[in-house]
């Protein structure tokens, strides 16, 4: 049954006066993540649902958020939901997402990262640069790393005049913000562009995986995924801990892999008009991998750890003995490192990169987008799976506007609302909780 | 030696081990030109709750934080377990056996019980061994039977004022404290919550645990207090055992440094 949680209390405690008031019990039962307290998976969603009720709403809004778009823009326009446009769509959404997976760290602390549009610029000009094949026609992976090296010693620069020097992040990664932008400028000069011709690089963007080996990768993550999360809840079982009952996590591993299903589904259609095209785009792989790696250091590592923990309470971290300025800087590094990563898929895609990158927005765009996947401004709360949800939703907006024709003033000012429905159901979330504490 | 705090009377008049754990001697403490502390003695024993009490600025706060390792003072002498050292940071303390227990500042809301038991000391391997640091923070809990809690998965935002502070005395229990500070532990609890806290506090103390319990609550310092000493104005007026004080004599200590009363021979039970 539910609340089997309790530590085994000794008959000779059993006179300690309950504390909890009936309606407090509730509360703090609502608040208990439901895998924990349910024993079947009717239970867990019955759980799910007062947790919702109580406005801890975790990705719910941006689910409902990216079925509204679907539903939207397809009545409006049929072509929204082909196969072709859905890839088209995962592609173009690669960018915010992975954009927006760095500026969770920032956020998570309850700081902001302005500058990342602009590194990430910065990045895909040093790519450029490096792979010139009248220049120094460097091979993809050595321009690649080095791209993603400089953007990660920024990403440190910045991060150690926050901490050490105890400048606001947004006054420091402002000023990153036009400072990157013109060494961007500088060095493609005035009204220059730089094209790639580098075949592995462009498909990053562009390739596809063979519907074979689409499967066999879907397959793989999912196996991986399924295996972790049986083994983890086994263990949690072996150790008599509350474990989730063993239908839920078939259930869980079951929606993985439909999902994963419907994707490469998706992606294998024949979405060719002249010459046939078919398979995974090799950018939603990536996509999914940084997502992974992200997930496992934010959720499993004492780094992760001290990220929320700072985000949550500065100072009980400082007490605890966590080197506040080093996670800081880590994390920070880590923002315009992942900021690199989307600037190589952003020059992957365009096989260039010019002076019409703009930066500006695309850093207000990965704001907005960590923030529509759920994760709070105010720090402490969020996950790298908000920033690639809340990249597809943003991707969702401008395709689908762009569909329909409308101008890129109506895109902004839709994109603008979102975010503020975004921000109020933060802020409203947040207050449930100060409430009910 | 265990008593139990909710029926019987208050402990036995400790007995004067030769070597407390924590021996201060002369303690001085400045700011700027304003004296803190002047020249400030006491011994903390093993297993004893020492209540510290005072008015507001009568330099609490500065003395536990000379024993935290956060203010360094300007002289004077710290001996632990017979040995002087000098406790420079919170880390320094925490690896001697000091634990704080702040009132507010100890917790991290958005982490839940267990994550916040381990913070700064996680156990880990490839990964965070969460079954691991939940299988211990479970049976430290379980030790202290705080049996409030529905889940220790639970985020720390969802719990009650008390259950905050029981998860707060725990960790310190987890990581083997031999001396827990605690801040003004009931200030803004209710009744029953002030309980379970007190009680919490004196079954530390049973356990082995020296505890210095800085209070304003004369309830409760003569309810779970062992000594109470009494600063005033940064001197410590008076260190005595709970038994021969009552409270017009800790009123009278708090307020002009000095009391005139005798000791009342009846015990404080009315508390």
């Amino acid at each position: 049954m539910a609340k089997v949680d309790e530590p085994a209390p000794s008959s000779s405690s059993v006179q300690q006066s309950e504390e909890l008031t009936a309606a407090a019990e509730s509360r703090a039962e609502l608040a208990v993540s439901p895998e924990l307290v349910a024993g079947s998976v009717s239970e867990y969603l019955r759980a799910s649902l007062s947790r919702i009720r109580a406005g801890q709403v975790g990705v719910l809004p941006v689910v409902g958020g990216l079925l509204l778009v679907s539903v939207l823009f397809q009545s409006l326009n049929g072509h929204f939901l082909t196969a072709g446009n859905l890839v088209n769509l995962l592609v173009q959404a690669a960018v915010f997402s992975v954009l927006a997976m760095g500026e969770v760290y920032a956020l998570l602390l309850g700081e902001i990262d302005l500058s990342i549009g602009y590194v990430a610029g910065l990045s895909g000009v040093v790519l450029a640069e490096l792979l010139k094949p009248s220049g120094l026609d460097w091979p993809w992976w050595a321009a690649i790393l080095v791209a993603l090296l400089v953007c990660a010693a920024i990403g440190a620069l910045q991060g150690s005049l926050v901490t050490r020097v105890g400048l606001p992040s947004f006054v420091v990664t402002l000023a990153g913000l036009l400072f990157w932008q013109g060494v961007m400028l500088k060095i493609l000069g005035n009204g220059g562009s730089v094209l790639i011709s580098n075949t592995v690089v462009n498909d990053i963007a562009s390739g596809n995986l063979s519907p074979i080996a689409g499967w066999v990768a879907m397959l793989a993550t999912v196996g991986v995924f399924g295996v972790l999360s049986w083994r983890r809840d086994a263990r949690r079982r072996a150790a008599g801990l509350v474990a989730p009952p063993l239908g839920l996590t078939a259930l869980k591993i079951g929606g993985g892999l439909l999902g994963g299903v419907v994707i490469v589904l998706i992606c294998n259609t024949d979405r060719g008009r002249i010459l046939p095209i078919q398979g995974v785009p090799w950018v939603v792989l990536l996509v999914f991998g940084i997502l992974a790696v992200w997930t496992f250091v934010l959720g499993r590592t004492r780094f992760g750890r001290y990220v929320y923990a700072i985000g949550g309470n500065a100072e009980a971290a400082r007490r605890a003995g966590v080197n506040l300025a080093l996670i800081r800087t880590i994390a920070f590094t880590l923002c315009s490192f992942t900021a690199g990563l989307a600037g190589v898929i952003y020059a992957s895609r365009l096989r260039s990169i010019s002076t019409a990158f703009d930066g500006g927005t695309l850093v207000l765009y990965a704001v907005a987008a960590a923030v529509i996947g759920g994760t709070s401004l105010f720090g402490g709360r969020g996950k790298a799976l908000h920033g690639v949800l809340g990249g597809v939703v943003i991707a969702g907006i401008a395709n689908g506007m762009g569909l329909l024709n409308m101008s890129a003033a109506s895109q902004y000012m839709v994109t603008a609302l979102v975010l503020l429905v975004a921000v109020t159901i933060d802020a409203l979330t947040r207050r449930g909780r100060v409430a009910g504490t | 030696m265990t008593t139990d705090v909710e029926s019987g009377p208050p402990p036995a008049p400790p007995t004067r081990s030769p070597e407390p754990l924590l021996r201060l001697r002369g303690i001085n403490k400045n700011f700027g030109p304003v004296q803190a502390l002047v020249g400030v003695d006491l011994d903390v024993p093993s297993g004893q709750v020492t209540a510290l009490a005072g008015d507001n600025g009568a330099g609490k706060s500065v003395l536990i934080k000379c024993i935290a390792g956060i203010h360094a003072p300007e002289s004077g002498q710290i001996s632990w377990e017979g040995n002087p050292v000098h406790i420079r940071t919170p880390r320094e303390a925490a690896g001697l056996g000091i634990e704080t227990v702040y009132q507010d500042l100890a917790l991290c809301d958005n982490l839940d019980i267990v994550q916040n038991m381990f913070l700064g000391r996680e156990r880990s391997r490839l990964a965070l061994d969460e079954e691991d640091m939940e299988t211990s923070a479970r049976d430290t809990l379980a030790q202290l039977r705080v049996t409030t809690v529905r889940s220790i998965r639970q985020p720390v935002a969802s719990l009650s004022g008390g259950q905050r502070q029981s998860v707060a005395i725990a960790k310190a229990v987890l990581w083997e404290a031999k001396l827990v500070i605690m801040d003004e532990p009931t200030a803004a609890l209710g009744v029953t919550q002030t309980a379970n806290v007190l009680e919490l506090v004196r079954r530390l103390a049973d356990r082995g645990h020296a505890v210095i319990m800085v209070s304003h609550n004369l309830n409760d310092v003569f309810k779970v207090a062992d000594q109470v000493a009494v600063l005033y104005l940064g001197k410590m007026v008076s260190v005595r055992p709970t038994a021969e004080l009552d409270r017009q004599i800790v009123v009278d200590l708090m307020t002009s440094g000095v009391s005139t009363r005798a000791a009342d021979p009846r015990p404080s039970t009315e508390a």
